[in-house]
């Protein structure tokens, strides 16, 4: 899902910086609220791990890969703001130093992955979840939907930006200037890998986490995890 | 941070294991190299030509050269690891320094 440059054109990419921008702008200034420096640790270390389990790419049929984005664990346990500076920056390093998404495109995949994931992820893990005591199966369930609902989200959002392409940018005869495959091939491609293998994959990668978490480090969980939570 | 020792050593395990997500063949959908165009559609978009290469990433594909295929994966997956450590670090001691005198930050 990362998109590299040169699919989307200079004027979507300037859109989709404008539109992630209020969310960077809004998450800095909860985590000044709220970030202490025994947080900090938390914050980096799942950032990290974003990072990471994006590179297992699991096969899609047909040819094509996807991966888990661990966005939405990253929401669950120290809430969305951390989790959409957190992501964005683990997309950084990787559009920066190893070429995964495009420079230009920065902004689309930071709002698509860093943003739309784990506000869409909280807000359904929140749904299932609502105040059930942490021993309660509403949370891997919450956890689970969480994160295949929003996985699934950032992937409509990248299609739709995939697809409008050939629809707002061609010569004068038709021929794409960008990305050349429209709404109707780019929506289903992106939503069958990511309904099935990566939706898949970020449920398990959310829900088997938290659950491992709460059995072996509760304290990431309970008490100093929660100064950081919105 | 010896408290999180746990959580270093599970990020120190999944940084070993990345060979793994090499063994799905194919590229993701949209993520494809620009000469790919040229097998698919039988052209190379002029926009996207233009613009694939604007950035020239050091460890692209996380590759680095001189070393094998599963090694690159690997240290690629620790440097990049270590990279998205400090930065996070950083902005998150800037972000915290009016807060580290009140353990319930409020």
């Amino acid at each position: 899902m990362h998109i590299p440059d040169g699919y989307l054109s200079p004027q979507t990419c300037a859109v989709m910086y404008a539109a992630v921008a209020p969310f960077w702008y809004t998450a800095a200034r909860k985590l000044k609220r709220t970030l202490t420096s025994k947080t900090v640790p938390l914050l980096s270390i799942f950032s990290a791990f974003s990072f990471v389990i994006m590179m297992f790419n699991a096969p899609v049929p047909g040819g094509t890969t996807a991966h888990a984005t661990g966005a939405a664990l990253m929401a669950i346990i120290l809430g969305p703001w951390a989790a959409i500076i957190g992501v964005s920056s683990a997309l950084f390093i990787q559009a920066l130093f190893f070429g995964d998404g495009g420079i230009l495109a920065f902004g689309a995949n930071a709002f698509n992955m860093a943003v739309a994931i784990p506000l869409i992820g909280y807000w359904a893990y929140r749904l299932i979840a609502r105040s059930a005591p942490m021993k309660s199966s509403r949370h891997w369930v919450g956890a689970a939907v969480g994160g295949y609902v929003g996985i699934n989200a950032a992937a409509l959002l990248a299609a739709v930006e995939f697809g409008l392409q050939p629809l707002l940018f061609h010569t004068a005869n038709g021929t794409p200037l960008y990305c050349p495959y429209n709404l109707s091939q780019a929506i289903p491609a992106m939503m069958f890998a990511h309904l099935t293998v990566a939706g898949l994959a970020e449920a398990v990668v959310t829900a088997g986490v938290l659950v491992f978490l709460k059995k072996s480090m509760p304290e990431v969980l309970t008490g100093i995890a929660k100064e950081a939570r919105i | 941070m010896k408290r999180w020792a746990k959580l270093f050593i599970g990020l120190i395990v999944l940084g070993l294991l990345v060979p793994i997500g090499l063994l799905a063949s194919g590229t993701a959908w949209g993520e494809w190299g620009k000469d790919t165009f040229i097998q698919m559609i039988g052209y190379i978009p002029k926009g996207l030509e233009r613009f694939s290469e604007i950035w020239h990433a050091p460890f692209h594909d996380y590759t680095v050269s001189g070393t094998g295929n599963h090694i690159s994966y690997i240290l690629s997956a620790f440097g990049g690891m270590a990279l998205v450590l400090v930065i996070t670090w950083g902005v998150g001691k800037i972000l915290a320094r009016k807060n580290n005198d009140r353990p319930n930050g409020k």
